[in-house]
């Protein structure tokens, strides 16, 4: 049975880990590539640290086990799909266990770039097993809150083509070829990863935000959210304006 | 819920298992050669050997990073990319491919080390299920002296010592093998272990697998695996039909 209270493991206890003296707040935004989630990180570590909150932010292949394994794999024509799976479940493992665990027992707010649902979102897109990877992905903790997001893939390719000038080769999944050109598999590949994310809404608990709006709305509604989610220390969050300009990560 | 992906492909998958010193890896060896010299296609995998995965691995070793998660998950990325990559294509092809350690090593492994039995079983639900898999029972003292007598130092994570089971490496290897030990010999019959008595001689041994070759797939290889003649080019066996 999936646990849903906050820093409880999914399903599957992490050997040797203790959670019972986690005291953080562990907070994930998730959607698909290219929908705007860096930007609002960014702009919610500002926040949150003139706040006066101490905030660890981490995102997808940057642990120091497996960041540089996967950047070099992803270089090579060969990361076949559930090697792929494994790999970034191994990289946010070491995350999770090294970096994330200590900030929550050290009473961090944790800021997620993409969590467990964006590996499994990529896995079910690859056609894998969907209980497999679930199962798989059973050590997590439960987070906080889960922001999601959510855009139409054609609003996703204008961010692409206006944003960055070019498709990325994986966020076009195209190892999988699911059109003849990077435009075409992107919108395939994208349709389906939105749809894998949709379908864990409900069993996860995301908080659907429409990512169509301006950046500084978006933010508005997160910083609302997030104040509620009663962040420890200082006394009530009031939402405020970052004062230094939006952060481009 | 089986365990494995069923085989269908036209090649064969023939694993062997048993903890350090067992002596399996000489016995793969040499029924790898024999399979070869009989005409055969014969591949071979062996644990922890992707060269997608191989920097991470040492720096996870040399800096001593690896959690009981992180090693388990790190090892199966390594097995989805020799499966993926090379064994399946192998299989498909037609060839025996021969596996020194399959995924029974984590399971037996990474259990000993703490991790969850079912929760490691479900990681390599995507294997596929060997046609034969040995495993060389070999008393815990037997193995030790094999290779306490035989290697030089005893490798960090190989002796356990991540587990703070003893100061002693000696003391931790012997300890963290006799853990691996109970979890294969319990897992034997649920497994359908081909159980091979490794403390008998080399040739006895592997008489005893050649024989249980024969008997046990000795006739898939006559007709669907492929077959080299001495002039070394590969062709199928005219009988065979396409599994696939």
């Amino acid at each position: 049975m999936r646990n849903r209270q906050p820093l409880q493991f999914y399903n599957e206890p992490l050997a040797g880990v203790d959670v019972s003296d986690l005291q953080g707040k562990l907070i994930v935004v998730e959607g698909p590539d290219a929908v705007g989630r860096s930007t609002q990180i960014a702009l919610l570590r500002q926040w949150l640290e003139q706040e006066g909150h101490a905030v660890l932010d981490s995102g997808m292949a940057r642990s120091a086990l497996a960041g540089k394994g996967i950047q070099q794999a992803k270089e090579g024509n060969t990361l076949q799909p559930i090697t792929m799976t494994l790999f970034y479940a191994t990289d946010f493992a070491d995350r999770l266990e090294n970096e994330i665990i200590p900030a929550l027992r050290a009473g961090f707010v944790v800021l997620i770039d993409r969590y467990i649902y964006s590996i499994m979102a990529r896995a079910i897109a690859r056609g894998e097993d969907r209980r497999w990877i679930e199962q798989v992905a059973g050590f997590a903790l439960v987070p906080h809150a889960v922001y999601y997001l959510r855009a139409e893939v054609e609003q996703l390719v204008r961010r692409v083509v206006i944003g960055r000038g070019a498709f990325d080769y994986w966020e076009s999944g195209m190892d999988l070829r699911f059109g003849t050109d990077m435009y075409e598999s992107f919108v395939k590949y994208q349709r389906r990863l939105i749809k894998a994310l949709d379908t864990m809404v409900e069993p996860y608990n995301f908080t659907v935000i429409d990512a169509a709006q301006p950046i500084d709305k978006i933010f508005r509604t997160l910083q609302r959210h997030v104040s509620r989610l009663r962040l420890s220390g200082l006394g009530p969050q009031r939402p405020t304006r970052p004062r230094a300009r939006a952060a481009k990560a | 819920m089986s365990l494995f992906v069923p085989n269908r492909y036209r090649g064969k998958l023939i694993v062997v298992e048993g903890i350090d010193g067992s002596g399996k890896s000489t016995q793969i060896s040499l029924l790898s050669h024999w399979l070869r010299s009989q005409g055969y296609a014969v591949a071979f995998s062996e644990w922890n050997s992707s060269p997608l995965v191989r920097q991470t691995t040492k720096r996870g070793k040399k800096k001593e990073m690896f959690t009981p998660t992180t090693f388990s998950l790190l090892h199966a990325t390594d097995f989805a990319d020799r499966l993926e990559s090379y064994i399946v294509p192998l299989l498909k092809a037609g060839a025996i491919v021969c596996a020194d350690r399959y995924a029974y090593t984590a399971f037996a492994r990474d259990v000993a080390r703490g991790v969850g039995r079912r929760w490691v079983r479900n990681l390599y639900r995507f294997a596929i299920h060997p046609n034969l898999a040995f495993y060389f029972r070999v008393p815990l003292d037997v193995a030790l002296g094999r290779i306490l007598g035989g290697r030089d130092a005893l490798k960090y994570y190989e002796a356990g010592m991540d587990l703070g089971l003893a100061r002693d490496v000696e003391e931790s290897f012997r300890i963290f093998q006799g853990r691996i030990l109970d979890e294969y010999d319990a897992m034997a019959k649920e497994m359908g272990f081909h159980i091979i008595d490794a403390t008998q001689s080399i040739e006895t041994q592997q008489l005893r697998m050649r024989e249980i070759v024969m008997n046990e797939i000795g006739e898939s290889l006559k007709n669907t695996v492929l077959h080299v003649p001495k002039t070394g080019e590969i062709v199928a066996q005219p009988s065979t039909a396409p599994v696939l």
